[in-house]
């Protein structure tokens, strides 16, 4: 889950604040309304209602469990406080407790408003009514977003079930003084990528940084490749089993996938991103591709102004770099949780510019999804992202996130074993595998 | 109590119906306590260990995901849109179907407990076994090597395998920085080598395993009468013979319950898996209870089929547990 990295370094560090947090979260959850009010609202009419037009206190759960995200979204939830008037209390979760409970979680006592992702993963638990549609927010703050931003805020319905906070690119990153010092150029094309790559091996560095112990990192891979190859309909459609994964397009993937894997770092099976990142960092690797919200903020500070990037090069011409995984994070309204009134005009607030804006103020990786928006604390690397995202015909989300998550998980292992041992013959079986598994887990 | 043994008739009637008039001369009080003393762990047993166990089983034959309830119509006869859930609905023997035939995981996962528990007997016990031993003969500094083989067993399985990650760790890691196998050409991928990590893992279990039988069998021995040894001393055995012919026959029930923990301990490996590939098991890692977990907990959930997976495991797990109990109350009867 591309989502998650930035949080998912190994060891979850549980402050004591936290902990507090925690405590606190719990006895929300218990139903401790008196609590809320406590907190200086003026409205206890509304508690146990459901209804749209409910106001008062609203709760937002939330899963920024980083110190860093959460500061961002603590500032962010004071911001829409003083502009809506609506008290706003944050429990917040573990990330991945938060996503592993995200069933029960939406069936039981959810927040007014909780933390969650774009595409396939928002469909999936909008079309089993567990999320309430927020098209009169839409109404309201439709004009900030570009078309794309609102397809992937949709439900599978055409109804509107998200609203947007931030997104970030999967692109090549490499290190500027690296490239001036050796004389290398940016690659534009596939050839110039993999020759560029095979004078980095010669020079000594390991030419592409890659790591896959955590399982998701090498699903990227494998989307651009096949955005690159076949384009953003065909992956798509492959994501929705509608083109079966024994068809000749996904050997065409692996085959290109394979003229890269001898130029990438060795036993990345058994490697977290943290450390391929870390290899970039120390230039012993010439690039890396994944994504800004986890190479750009592994970083330190001080390297952050070396670090660069280019857009996955160009491979079919017919499709050029029009596409690439830009994994977007929002809000959802979940059906049963309370106040859905004032949630939504939080919701309204935080869709706007000023908003991101806010949220963005100490995130030096993602950047906001509102037209045209250059946040003053923007760096270069999200100067660029902005018009690079903004080029593309169309954005994927990510493969655990445009297709079942099942299938996503069961071409975790596929791939991994398609790193062990690229052989055509593997390739072949890995196929086989894929196609299968698919038929039981979309089966009707 | 007192007044009902007074109370009793004496002892010439036959057993079932002195039984029978034993419970009939039980005063209210005492027919409540005892109703309270059976009935209060049984309620807890049927609660948490029989009801559970069988609604798996109930289970395994639906598909769930979780979302709303399980309806008692057949998941063919109701409508379905491609990659969106159906409402939960009875599935036959589908489930069992798909394990046995379509999951990749399955067969790797039964390998590999298997290899789990033959490593344990095979290694981890007798290693444990070997350290009491030689512990227990009163070598110079025993208590300083029984401390220092007894540490990991009072670390919790999660933290032994973090640690056993960092040394593990392919680039940045102990053993690959010491042997100068870091770089990216002749680095050794540990956890990522599907024919290597499984024999990483059982490193770890097998590091904190033996510290564990050590303590146990310690304990034994410690228990055996000298007078014995001193016995077969002064007949000429050696100490070999006297160990196996004298001690390690006199220590059966010692022997026993370290049989029974190294089967238990080795069909619930479940931590050092889930801690090592942050659950997803890495290929070459696959484990019949990570395989449960991972179809049951997580943003979606494939509750029928983690119930099929968790049926297996709980066939599996009957044989050993059959026959030790079929043993136990043997011999009680004996």
């Amino acid at each position: 889950m591309p989502g998650d990295s930035a949080q998912s370094t190994s060891l979850p560090a549980v402050s004591r604040r936290t902990a507090l947090k925690g405590v606190a979260g719990l006895a929300a959850a218990a139903g401790a309304t008196g609590l809320l009010s406590a907190c200086g609202s003026d409205s206890k009419t509304s508690t146990g209602t459901t209804s749209n037009a409910a106001t008062g206190p609203v709760t937002f759960g939330s899963n920024y469990s980083d110190p860093q995200p959460k500061a961002a979204f603590a500032a962010l939830c004071t911001a829409a406080t003083s502009k809506t008037s609506e008290q706003i209390t944050i429990n917040t979760a573990d990330h991945n407790t938060f996503q592993n409970n995200i069933s029960n979680y939406l069936q039981g006592t959810p927040d007014s408003l909780a933390t969650w992702f774009a595409g396939y993963r928002l469909q999936f638990f909008a079309a089993q009514n567990l999320l309430s549609p927020i098209d009169d927010v839409w109404d309201k703050i439709g004009g900030n977003f570009n078309d794309a931003a609102k397809s992937l805020s949709k439900g599978l319905d055409g109804h509107y079930y998200l609203v947007p906070i931030y997104n970030y690119p999967w692109v090549v990153f490499y290190n500027k003084s690296t490239f001036s010092s050796k004389g290398y150029t940016v690659p534009t094309t596939w050839d110039d990528f993999v020759a560029l790559a095979k004078k980095m091996q010669t020079d000594g560095l390991v030419p592409l940084a890659f790591a896959e112990k955590d399982g998701w990192p090498a699903l990227g891979t494998f989307d651009i490749i096949n955005l690159r190859v076949n384009g953003y309909d065909n992956h798509i459609k492959l994501m929705k089993h509608e083109i079966p994964w024994t068809d000749p397009s996904v050997t065409a993937v692996f085959n290109q996938w394979r003229e890269l894997l001898p130029l990438c770092q060795k036993g990345a099976n058994g490697r977290i991103w943290q450390d391929a990142a870390k290899t970039l960092e120390n230039k012993q690797a010439g690039m890396m591709f994944q994504g800004s919200n986890q190479v750009a903020a592994n970083y330190a500070a001080s390297n952050l102004a070396d670090l660069d990037f280019f857009v996955f090069p160009e491979i079919n011409p017919a499709y050029g770099t029009d596409y690439m995984d830009a994994p977007t994070d929002g809000f959802i309204l979940p059906k049963k949780g309370k106040n859905a009134g004032s949630a939504k005009k939080v919701l309204e607030y935080i869709g706007t510019p000023e908003a991101e804006t806010t949220f963005l103020q100490t995130d030096h990786w993602d950047v906001g999804l509102a037209n045209g928006l250059v946040a003053p604390s923007y760096n270069a690397i999200q100067k660029k992202s902005v018009a690079e995202i903004a080029k593309c015909k169309n954005v994927s989300q990510f493969m655990d996130r445009d297709t079942v998550p099942d299938m996503a998980t069961a071409m975790i292992k596929l791939i991994q074993s398609f790193i062990d041992n690229p052989t055509a013959a593997n390739i072949a079986s890995i196929q086989q595998s894929a196609e299968s598994q698919a038929k039981s887990i979309f089966a009707s | 109590m007192v007044d009902t043994t007074t109370r009793t008739p004496a002892s010439p009637m036959a057993t079932p119906r002195r039984r029978r008039g034993r419970l009939r001369v039980l005063t209210r009080r005492d027919k409540f306590v005892v109703a309270a003393m059976l009935g209060i762990p049984l309620l807890l047993e049927a609660a948490f260990v029989w009801f559970p166990a069988l609604a798996t089983v109930a289970l395994s034959f639906t598909k769930w995901t979780g979302v709303g309830g399980v309806q008692m119509t057949s998941c063919a006869s109701l409508p379905s849109a491609p990659g969106i859930p159906q409402p939960g609905c009875l599935y036959g023997v589908q489930n069992y179907h798909q394990v046995f035939t379509n999951y990749p995981d399955f067969w790797p996962a039964v390998r590999h407990n298997a290899t789990w528990l033959l490593v344990f007997i095979v290694i981890a016990t007798p290693l444990g076994m070997l350290f009491a031993v030689i512990i227990d003969r009163g070598i110079r500094g025993s208590r300083i090597y029984q401390s220092i083989l007894f540490l990991p067993v009072m670390l919790s399985l999660a933290l032994i395998g973090i640690i056993w990650e960092l040394i593990y760790s392919p680039n940045y890691g102990l053993i690959n920085t010491i042997i100068g196998r870091n770089h990216n050409d002749n680095l050794i991928a540990w956890l990522g080598n599907p024919h290597l990590n499984l024999w990483a893992l059982l490193v770890e279990a097998t590091w904190r395993q033996a510290g564990y039988v050590m303590v146990l069998y310690l304990a034994g021995l410690k228990s055996v009468d000298p007078a014995l040894r001193e016995a077969a001393t002064v007949d000429g055995a050696t100490t070999w013979q006297t160990f196996w012919r004298v001690v390690f026959p006199a220590m059966r029930p010692i022997n026993i319950v370290i049989l029974v923990v190294t089967v238990i301990e080795s069909l619930r490996a479940f931590d050092l898996v889930y801690i090592t590939s942050n659950g997803n098991p890495l290929r070459g890692l696959e484990l019949l209870s990570v395989s449960v977990t991972q179809n049951i907990v997580g943003e979606t959930q494939r509750i029928g089929f983690g119930s099929t997976l968790g049926v297996v495991l709980l066939v599996i797990s009957l044989v050993p547990i059959s026959i030790f109990l079929f043993q136990a109350f043997r011999r009680e009867e004996r």
